[in-house]
């Protein structure tokens, strides 16, 4: 997803920009078309039943991170902030209503169209809410259909939730959907979509476990959102998402053959020094220096959170042809953001573990309450549980202002120097790392 | 003068006591007793009274309280209330709570239930997830469940199973309790110097801590005295003031407020006594259903809840002019995404209507307020001006 000039790129990376490129040449013909534009959110999404009425998505936090690498984010901010929006809030949504003020013009240079649909699948975020009753005010007009998950407060899915979710998906969602598009819903296409969605899950959760190599083959972090997962939103459900995974996987299997590592934007990384979980997402205003901090020091992602706010799939959850909107509902609640913070926990402690990770790293983004709230007590229990050292660094997702390099770069100097010192102890004491 | 003079010294104290002696004498005298501890904004008390407890309020620490551990919990760049509410959880002032809920407004007080969770505070935590689906049949559906989900916890602490009548019984207390304090404002909009906005939010945030019999007493004799002249009037403009609906301002800043000229006719302060807009029936077979047919018909406008197709910004237009209002101010928690998210567009609809206002952002435990009570002493200036 992410465009990185001179980047070093494999065929599946080729694969993905083709299709990215088409989605957008897509979007940018919907006048000529009569395609109708839903924009929805990544984090409990509902694309196969947004493709199976023949509309299109718009992911306003993709814009916004595409935004944040193409450099316009600052100025889209800035313009949200003069209408009044603090300082303080989330920089997506910000950037978001920014770009929107300065004409929506897409990351391919086209201009994207306004929405036909607000699909507010309210999903492990409370400021989606605000973000897209402030889209319905500056889109007059423009139906909005409400989608509440509710959190996995007590660590699971109960059947009173599903029944709540999929009531919704009934009786609100799916009749605005029909009224858009014009066209009757049709549960055996969507259900026939769940079979390429199923395949396409089973392929992503083996990519991003083939990280428990040594050398992991992948990074899943900064490949993760570069590669690995952005196709997965826009386009589960169909071939050609089962075709981009296959493709990756074969890939991916011939670096494990090979004993390759990662590869960065600046070709294979050399030596795997260092394997880190990370929790949080990333900067993108600076995402290539940022990876290449951790690239120059032989530092490896092999899992990360932030992958997951699109799904857990390696905890087993797959979209299922027999029960095609049970199995959204389920997969709206059991994205990340959406799982409550115990589960977090756990979940990041088991990754440590399993991949066999030397450290465990937070990014905490300034404007992101729903990630950053309580970090620092997700920090101080996997210390506690896995005993690895922990790091903490802090940046912002678009806006410039709060990434600073120099800071940035001499804490995870100091992190890498101690995971350094530990591992020469550790090997000296006999231990295995 | 005497009376409210004793009755305002005991609920400002009540209102700051961060150790809740009331709620815990009150459950210390009679076995069988519990308490629930809960997060702005809004909770039915009257479930938890009906089940033998009392849902106390936990408003933040304000600027009474030096905050320790809770900045080792939170970065610079998150609100200030959970970070005072976990200082009072670690430091054991909260021991005596048999359980917690965390009413869905932001995924701050959403986190924090996770880390009461974690360092096992309460019998049980829950976030307690409102509807944002108002069909009776959809969201009102879920919200009995929701109820029934906390009704089950408490019932595991004490064993007491909810009846129609206590259940009735307690809804009519908490009709009354919001009666009164409507009555409050009626008085305050038309009288505005019979009692300061300071005054009347140490009077309702003291109800959060004590049993609602208590409150109501006290509801009742303030109403008594206010209803009588008392006081100067004195040439100020009238403000709504709109954002500080879960972390509070501090004292200071509503006193900077007044100081400078402004009477505060209305506000979104102690938000949740005041949710439900008129009475809940009390008289009703399904009292729960009554509660929660409330909750979607009759709830206030607040970040807190869905508002397409009734957006806020007009809501508080109209309650601007209902309070023959001149102007808001919209007063919100630094970093506090819900309250500062909506405010653009809140503010767009004051403009449409002519309602001029001004704005600014608070921690709990500010403690200049120069600037504050400039900004507001020149915009009652401009408005008695251009009046
Ligand atoms: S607060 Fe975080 S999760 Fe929510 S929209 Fe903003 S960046 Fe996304
Ligand atoms: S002040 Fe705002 S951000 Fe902070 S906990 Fe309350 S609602 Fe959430």
């Amino acid at each position: 997803m992410a465009d990185i000039k001179d980047a070093i790129k494999e065929k599946s990376m080729v694969i993905q920009k083709d299709m990215l490129a088409d989605l957008f040449k897509e979007l940018g013909n919907t006048k000529e078309t009569g395609k109708k534009v839903v924009y929805t959110f990544v984090p409990g999404n509902l694309t196969e039943l947004i493709l199976s009425f023949d509309m299109l998505p718009v992911y306003p936090e993709i814009n916004a991170l595409q935004s944040g690498m193409r450099k316009k984010s600052a100025e889209y901010i800035r313009e949200a902030e003069k209408l009044g929006f603090s300082e303080d809030v989330c920089t997506y949504v910000k950037c978001d209503i920014g770009m929107m003020l300065k004409g929506n013009i897409g990351p391919t240079g086209e201009t994207l169209p306004p929405p036909d649909l607000l699909l507010l699948s309210y999903t492990g975020c409370f400021t989606f809410m605000k973000w897209f009753e402030n889209l319905e005010r500056l889109y007059p007009g423009v139906p909005v259909a409400m989608l509440h998950t509710p959190y996995q407060e007590d660590g699971k899915i109960t059947p009173e939730q599903l029944e709540y979710m999929v009531k919704q998906l009934k009786e609100e969602v799916i009749p605005k959907m029909e009224q858009v598009s014009g066209k009757a819903f049709d549960m055996d296409r969507l259900s026939k979509m769940m079979v390429n969605s199923a395949k396409a899950e089973d392929l992503l959760v083996k990519i991003l476990e083939s990280a428990k190599h040594k050398p992991s083959p992948i990074d899943a972090y900064f490949a993760g959102v570069y590669y690995i997962g952005p196709i997965f939103t826009a386009f589960r459900g169909t071939d050609a998402a089962v075709e981009y995974y296959t493709e990756l996987y074969h890939e991916v299997q011939e670096r494990i053959r090979l004993g390759l590592g990662p590869i960065t934007p600046e070709g294979e990384m050399k030596e795997e020094k260092f394997r880190l979980v990370v929790e949080g997402p990333p900067n993108w205003t600076n995402f290539r220096e940022f990876w290449k901090i951790f690239y120059d020091m032989g530092a490896v992602i092999v899992a990360s959170s932030y992958t997951k706010v699109g799904g857990v799939y390696d905890l087993g959850f797959r979209h299922d042809p027999d029960e095609p909107l049970e199995s959204l509902a389920k997969y709206c609640m059991g994205c990340y953001t959406n799982m409550n913070l115990p589960q977090r926990v756990n979940l990041l402690a088991d990754y440590v573990k399993e991949y066999k990770a030397d450290g465990f790293l937070i990014n905490s983004i300034k404007s992101c309450n729903s990630f950053s709230a309580g970090q620092l007590m997700i920090m101080r229990e996997i210390e506690h549980r896995s005993g690895v050292p922990v790091g903490f660094i802090e940046s912002d997702l678009v806006d410039p202002r709060y990434f600073s390099y120099a800071n940035i770069k001499n804490r995870l100097e100091s992190y890498f120097q101690m995971l350094g010192q530990r591992k020469v102890i550790l090997s000296q004491e006999g231990v295995e790392v | 003068m005497k009376q409210l003079d004793a009755l305002l010294a005991h609920c400002t104290e009540q209102a700051f006591d961060l150790h809740f002696s009331k709620a815990r004498q009150w459950k210390a005298a009679e076995p069988g007793r519990l308490l629930l501890g809960f997060l702005p904004i809004y909770f039915p008390r009257e479930i938890v009274h009906a089940v033998n407890g009392m849902g106390v309020g936990i408003m933040g620490v304000g600027d009474r309280k030096q905050i320790i551990k809770g900045d080792a919990y939170y970065q610079s760049y998150i609100c200030h209330l959970p970070r005072g509410v976990i200082e009072m959880a670690l430091d054991n002032s909260l021991d005596d709570f048999d359980g917690f809920v965390f009413p869905a407004i932001c995924d701050c007080v959403r986190n924090l239930s996770g880390m009461f969770k974690l360092v096992e505070r309460g019998k049980f935590q829950r976030y307690f997830d409102y509807p944002q689906n108002f069909s009776p049949s959809i969201g009102g559906v879920f919200f009995r469940q929701e109820l029934e989900k906390v009704l089950d916890d408490l019932f595991q602490v004490n064993g007491v199973k909810l009846s129609t009548e206590k259940l009735n019984h307690a809804i009519g207390l908490y009709n009354t309790n919001r009666k009164l304090i409507e009555h409050i404002y009626q008085i305050r909009q038309d009288y505005p110097w019979r009692l300061s906005a300071v005054d009347t939010y140490h009077i309702i945030r003291a109800g959060l801590v004590m049993t609602v019999e208590e409150h109501n007493q006290i509801l009742e004799q303030v109403v008594e005295v206010i209803s009588e002249e008392r006081g100067e009037p004195l040439d100020n403009i009238r403000v709504v003031i709109s954002g500080s609906f879960c972390e509070q301002p501090p004292i200071g800043l509503l006193k900077s407020i007044e100081m400078a000229g402004c009477y505060i006719v209305d506000d979104d302060l102690m938000l949740g006594s005041r949710w439900i807009q008129g009475d809940v029936d009390d008289k009703s077979d399904d009292p729960l259903g009554a509660i929660v047919d409330a909750y979607l018909t009759k709830s206030t406008f607040s970040s807190a809840v869905y508002d397409v197709g009734n957006p806020k910004g007009d809501r508080l237009v109209k309650l601007v002019k209902e309070r023959h209002a001149d102007g808001v101010i919209f007063s919100a928690a630094s970093f506090c995404d819900p309250a500062l998210l909506d405010k653009p567009e809140m503010q767009k609809a004051c403009d449409a209507a002519g309602i001029p206002q001004i704005n600014f952002q608070f921690h709990e435990n500010t403690g200049q307020f120069k600037v504050i009570k400039e900004q507001a002493g020149t915009f009652s200036d401009s408005i008695k001006l251009w009046a």
